[in-house]
């Protein structure tokens, strides 16, 4: 096997280094009734047979450009420069683990020292971390934060039924447990979240929204810190796009407390979900709160400026039960490669592929409007949007997939008051060719 | 010394991005509009991002620098213990990025999604495989992940019972990770002191376990490199209370096709994908942590679940009885990926991989045990922890010999944990580390040993070879600077 070097002779030598006759006697130590006997049952390939097989199944997957897939949600495609995966290739960046030996780990720590740079000022914070493991479980530990800012005595989170529905799943199985209450906000006419309930709230410790938030709709994400501040609570602002702070205000331009969301429009491919970005960030004040870890800038013994790893008395390796939260890892690799995206933008390039998404969502949703379809929900949004669609669109959806074009995703499963409701999406890299196919199939 | 391979070369400096570039330039090709402009009104719109502008080549030549400063398992040997840093496949990364699967979108219907959902499915059977176990979630998106689904699972478990318990019994061997998972999921961690052959005592855990506790987290092989030997009869007397056993995989990589953890007591486990199959760490993540599961568990396992039926793959959402989702989607895919693609290149040689794993562990142990302290000097698994003990009347630490390993061209290994041990140096070379390289890590290391005595301010002042020395900790943990 090419992965495994030792050959016959170098292992009767190490046997008899360790005093073995047989690489079975170096389990010794393992009680007899531990061990497994038998052989393990998992199929083998060899190289180009495994190459075969993977591209089979890769195939079979619903992608572009065979595809025209109208869905965000949460997930979106944008385009990626080569010169992002060609970087992050590197085997140094690719194959080093968490930087604890800072003087052998200073491109990995200057690049998330970068990354938490460009993530606050995106997001117009004054501190990110080094990342969480994805948009979902960044909010759940959001909130958790909020809690323990309020020391724990106010025992309630309010967030908006417009987060995104998987989000708000993932944070109910981590409040399951707790004795902590998860209050959802309804929704309004216009596709805003409804605050108003947030005035008869005791003991609440934060308010959560997402901006865009499920139906693309853009909260007035002021409003929220107003309402949450009024009641001594945080305000958090969550968010699956991050790409629409490149032309949207910043949550921290608007009284956010925390912001935390998805960055996998940051140059990361979709990868069926995974892995993604969490980005996390929160004001100064709050810093020795936050999950997760944090790079610092700092000088060596010769005064040489670098960086390392700091503010570990919060995590888990030091504080164990008593940590800001048991996350161990970030998603470095996530992190550098939306660091390299961000570096290629630019905030000139940044501005204009955001302002591209916008329009093009605009251009189908005004299309799709003239076709006869219903745009309920009248606030502004980004690059996603919700279309009522005529009875019976289900069966068209059916077949716009044979011809390859995947017309958005039911909401219904999500709001069940919400039939015959689709979320579409359009990016910059969305051609208006094949919109007007979309329009044209529609009518 | 005959011959080592650390030495000094040309690194070059690198400003901060926002320190290069010029405003207009740009790194990526942005398409001409095809369709109108449609403006947004200005209380929605931000004020320019303070994003430096860089060309191609300014993006290009700053990674490119940051990565020489960087030490990858490609760049020399890497005995992290505890982490596994083993060689990462290339062809594992050719998988990740075919397009089919690095263009996915997470939502779309099952019939455009069967290749992701077969590798899933396929997946979650080879890993019950090879713990023993009946059912496997790949969704947690990283060890400490995969403990807190598994705490979750047990929390749904003693709830189905109308139960509701508050405890939970961790060695003191353990990784912080396994408390701290505990207590968001509201239990209070019980210390188990480890005995004075470094594991667990049945009397010890008779006395603590009780109906109010919730079970144990083990890691076995522990975090000194060895196998919990009773670890049959500590299940037994956990199971007996009603309590439930998680099994920390962290160190999976001695025991694959040794020991199947589902026949030797343990409910749960997790396994870290990036550790015991080849997934590169990306200098911290991302992971995969996956949890595998007894037939009790699977009814709370994360929904959905994928489902075979025929030939045909599907989602499942209607578990009534489980904890929910913990990922926003399927959790780290492109990770998965590449373990599937791991397990299939290796097939049954695994086992010989744990074999050659705790082979060289054990050499190395044999080699350095005359040099420096081996507190429990039995064999152990795929690594062995030394200390500083016999370096003390040198005043040189567990610290100053891994800074000096640097020079000589080694990652060091994990120093100061576990916790347990004093000064405790913790060396994992892995099965692809050839024998000729760990014969010459020994050798630098006995070398070192000798400087100790020698010349123990050539240790102090170490490392000299690399872009910084010892850093500032303390100044920056007092005045955090954590932003440009």
């Amino acid at each position: 096997m090419r992965y495994l070097p030792h050959t016959s002779e170098d292992i009767a030598e190490m046997l008899q280094v360790v005093g073995a006759e047989t690489l079975d006697d170096i389990f010794a130590t393992i009680p007899e009734d531990c061990r497994f006997k038998g052989e393990l049952d998992l199929p083998k390939m060899s190289e180009w047979e495994l190459n075969d097989h993977m591209s089979s199944l890769a195939v079979q997957m619903a992608v572009a450009p065979e595809y025209t897939v109208f869905v965000g949600a949460g997930s979106y495609n944008h385009y990626i420069p080569s010169a992002v995966p060609y970087l992050l290739s590197r085997s140094e960046v690719a194959t080093a683990y968490t930087p604890y030996q800072p003087e052998i780990s200073q491109g990995t720590l200057q690049a998330i020292f970068e990354y938490q740079t460009l993530t606050a000022r995106l997001l117009g914070m004054d501190v990110a971390n080094a990342s969480m493991y994805d948009g979902a479980s960044g909010l759940a530990e959001a909130l958790l934060m909020a809690i323990r800012i309020g020391r724990n005595k106010k025992k309630t989170v309010a967030i908006s039924s417009l987060i995104h529905p998987h989000y708000r799943n993932v944070v109910q199985t981590y409040f399951d447990p707790t004795d902590y209450n998860v209050v959802e906000l309804p929704y309004l006419p216009d596709g805003t979240t409804d605050l108003s309930p947030v005035d008869d709230m005791e003991d609440l410790a934060g308010v959560a929204v997402q901006s865009p938030n499920f139906f693309g709709c853009i909260e007035n994400i002021q409003a929220v810190s107003d309402k949450a501040h009024g009641c001594k609570a945080l305000s958090i602002t969550a968010f699956s796009e991050a790409l629409a702070y490149g032309l949207l205000k910043s949550p921290g331009n608007q009284g956010a407390d925390i912001v935390c969301g998805e960055g996998q429009s940051m140059g990361i491919p979709q990868s069926f979900g995974g892995p993604g970005l969490g980005m996390f960030a929160a004001l100064n004040k709050y810093v020795r709160n936050m999950p997760g870890r944090l790079i610092g800038k700092t000088k060596d013994v010769d005064g040489k400026d670098g960086f390392v790893l700091t503010l570990a008395t919060r995590e888990q390796h030091i504080r164990r039960e008593r940590a800001t939260s048991n996350i161990c890892s970030n998603q470095g690799l996530c992190a550098t490669m939306s660091t390299m995206y961000m570096a290629s933008v630019g905030g000139t390039g940044i501005l204009e592929i955001a302002r591209q998404n916008h329009d093009k969502a605009e251009y189908l949703k005004s299309e799709l409007k003239k076709a006869g379809l219903e745009v309920p929900f009248d606030r502004p949004t980004f690059n996603e949007f919700v279309v009522k669609c005529p009875d019976g669109f289900a069966s068209k959806r059916q077949e716009l997939i044979q011809k390859k074009i995947v017309a958005g995703i039911p909401l219904e499963c999500y709001y069940p008051e919400l039939a015959d409701h689709y979320l579409l999406c359009a990016t910059e890299t969305t051609r208006k060719a094949d919109m007007d196919a979309l329009v044209k199939e529609v009518k | 010394m005959s011959h080592f391979a650390g030495t000094t070369g040309l690194i070059m400096n690198e400003p901060l991005l926002w320190e290069k570039g010029k405003k207009g330039r740009c790194g990526i090709s942005i398409p001409t509009p095809d369709v109108a402009a449609a403006p947004l009104d200005d209380e929605f719109t931000r004020d320019e991002i303070d994003f430096p502008d860089l060309s191609e080549v300014d993006v290009v030549r700053h990674f490119t620098r940051l990565s020489q400063w960087n030490f990858g398992v490609d760049t020399g040997m890497y005995p992290l213990g505890s982490c596994t840093m083993k060689y990462n496949p290339k062809t594992n990364e050719r998988q990740a990025a075919l397009p089919g699967f690095a263009g996915a979108h997470p939502m779309l219907p099952p019939d455009l999604s069967q290749g992701t959902l077969r590798l899933m499915y396929e997946l979650e059977q080879f890993l019950s495989e090879l713990t023993g176990m009946y059912a496997t979630t790949l969704q947690p998106a990283a060890g400490a992940h995969g403990e807190l689904t598994a705490m979750l699972l047990f929390y749904a478990c003693h709830k189905s019972k109308g139960e509701k318990r508050s405890k939970i019994l961790i060695p003191d061997t353990a990784h912080g990770t396994n408390p701290a998972s505990a207590s968001l999921c509201g239990y209070k961690s019980i210390l188990v002191e480890s005995n004075e052959d470094g594991i667990l005592s049945v009397e010890r855990v008779a006395e603590l376990m009780d109906e109010d506790t919730v079970g144990i987290m083990v890691t076995n092989p522990n975090t000194l490199g060895l196998f919990e030997d009773n670890i049959k009869k500590v299940a037994e007397i956990v199971h007996a209370k009603g309590g439930l056993v998680y099994g920390d995989g962290a160190n999976m990589n001695a025991v694959m096709g040794v020991v199947k953890m589902g026949q030797i007591g343990i409910d749960a486990m997790h396994l870290n994908l990036h550790k015991t199959f080849s997934t590169p760490h990306g200098g911290g993540g991302p992971g995969a942590g996956p949890v595998c599961v007894v037939k009790e568990l699977e009814p709370f396992l994360p929904v959905p679940r994928v489902i075979k039926d025929g030939d045909r793959y599907d989602l499942k959402y209607d578990n009534p009885d489980s904890i929910g989702r913990v990922h926003a989607f399927h959790g780290n895919f492109g990770i998965l990926i590449r373990a599937y693609s791991y397990i299939l290149s290796m097939g049954k040689e695994l086992k010989t991989a744990s074999q050659h794993a705790v082979l060289s562990a054990n050499y190395i142990k044999e080699k350095l045990k005359d040099v420096l302290h081996l507190p429990f000097d039995r064999p152990c698994m795929h690594e062995c922890v030394f200390t500083d003990k016999k370096q003390e009347p040198y005043k040189v630490s567990t610290l100053d010999m891994a800074k000096r390993l640097i020079d000589y061209g080694y990652h060091p290994p994990t120093i100061y944990f576990p916790l347990v041990v004093s000064g405790a140096i913790m060396i994992e070379p892995t099965e692809t580390e050839p024998k000729e390289n760990i014969d010459q890590f020994i050798e630098t290391f006995r070398a070192i040993v000798k400087e100790a005595e020698e010349n123990p301010d050539l240790l102090h002042n170490a490392p000299v070879t690399p872009k910084v020395r010892r850093m500032d900790e303390v100044t920056a943990a007092r005045k955090p600077i954590l932003c440009g």
